[in-house]
């Protein structure tokens, strides 16, 4: 069998980034793609090792890998685990969680692999917070979702408020100076793409690897994998032995989403690096100031409810959906 | 050789590189890894008959979606 070798050792390569022009095997894959994420980290600025990080876990491999990653490489990160409730037809919610469940469990993060010196053994013992949405605000987000929209249309819109809402909000309360989530280079191409065919500039203009604490009550956003693409954190995770949820969520079948992703890797596919490039000249252009929104009119208020900070007097887009009249603020 | 894909199974002729191969059952190769007798390979690895090959859609929703 003919095969590409890891320009460290010559062995087997496990992947080929021809956007790099690198082939590496598992060892130095899993050494790469670690340095790599440190570079990023520092690079953009996201965080340090005394501060700590609460990183948004689905149980899919982005999340996991990032976990796993920020934890072999001693930062003090914790999880979150939002239990949605999607679990029909098929336990989806419950068996992510189980995944990251048994991810923590395993201590796999803890194990050095010896030669590998990016992975000293981490006296961090990491946290996971979940909040289950029906526990905490009485429905699941289908039953939310069912209610706002009469039966039609997708979760998604109350799924993303919500998600969003309850992150914010427990890095917040609990004191996180900044929230990771897995985002990948895809991820962030899929959306720079939409934003971009209908030049969307205020989005654009907020598209980044590093959202600041714009406001008080708002906690900084990072991505640290943003420069991974798609098919490298799932190398990652398979290298890693880390046992993921495989299936998306039943909600994500044929969004548009998954549809610009298709788009792009066949571009990819053509012309390797193009989506590495997309991403980077963007960034670069944003940094020149191509899309600084002209007139931001984002004034601060309070909710009235939760005391999140809100574009518009009154109760936040999160308490007028879930009816919140009155919040114990101790509870999330 | 057979290769699984999402609950699928595709009969393949060996001697032919996995890119290929994923070519023929209309998959794009950035959006799978190959996965051959357990073991992740890249995709200009030659199949032979009786190899036992696995895809891994990369593309993975997650519940992150939205989030950010
Ligand atoms: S696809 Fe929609 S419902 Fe499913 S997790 Fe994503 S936003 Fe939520
Ligand atoms: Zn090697
Ligand atoms: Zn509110």
């Amino acid at each position: 069998m003919g095969f590409m070798r890891c320009r460290k050792c010559g062995g087997a390569a496990v992947i080929n980034m021809r956007q790099h022009k690198l082939s590496l095997c598992g060892e130095h894959y899993s050494e790469w793609f670690v340095a790599q994420t440190d570079r990023a980290i520092e690079k953009y600025k996201m965080f340090t090792r005394d501060e700590r990080v609460l990183v948004a876990v689905s149980g899919g491999k982005d999340s996991l890998s990032l976990w796993d990653t920020l934890l072999r490489l001693g930062y003090q990160a914790d999880g979150l685990y939002i239990g949605l409730g999607i679990n029909d037809p098929a336990p989806y919610s419950d068996a992510s969680l189980e995944k990251t469940r048994a991810f923590v469990e395993s201590g796999e993060w803890r194990v050095a692999s010896g030669e590998d010196p990016a992975s000293p053994i981490t006296r961090y013992t990491p946290l996971l917070h979940v909040v289950d949405i029906e526990e905490t605000y009485g429905k699941s987000i289908p039953q939310i979702a069912r209610d706002k929209t009469r039966g039609h249309g997708k979760p998604c819109a109350a799924c993303g408020l919500t998600k969003r809402y309850v992150m914010n909000r427990l890095a917040h309360d609990k004191g996180y100076a900044v929230l990771a989530t897995g985002h990948n280079l895809d991820d962030e191409v899929a959306v720079l793409m939409q934003n971009t065919l209908r030049w969307q500039t205020g989005y654009l203009a907020r598209q980044a690897p590093v959202l600041p604490a714009s406001r008080e009550g708002l906690t900084r956003k990072v991505k640290p994998f943003c420069r991974f693409y798609e098919r490298e954190t799932a190398t990652y995770a398979l290298v890693r032995g880390i046992d993921y949820i495989y299936d998306e969520c039943p909600h994500a079948v044929g969004n548009l989403t998954n549809f610009y992703k298709t788009l792009l890797n066949q571009l990819e596919t053509q012309s390797p690096g193009a989506k590495l490039s997309f991403y980077l000249e963007f960034l670069r252009a944003r940094g020149e100031g191509a899309f600084e929104p002209f007139n931001q009119v984002e004034t601060l208020h309070e909710c009235e409810v939760c005391g999140q900070p809100t574009t518009a007097p009154g109760r936040c887009a999160f308490c007028r959906m879930w009816d919140v009249e009155k919040l114990d603020r101790a509870t999330v | 050789m057979q290769i699984m894909f999402r609950d699928k199974k595709y009969e393949i002729k060996g001697g032919i590189s996995a890119r290929d191969a994923i070519k023929k059952i209309g998959v794009d190769p950035e959006a799978v890894l190959v996965v051959v007798n357990g073991k992740l390979v890249t995709d200009d690895a030659v199949l032979k008959d009786g190899d036992d090959v696995k895809l891994v859609a990369v593309v993975s929703g997650g519940q992150l979606c939205i989030a950010d």
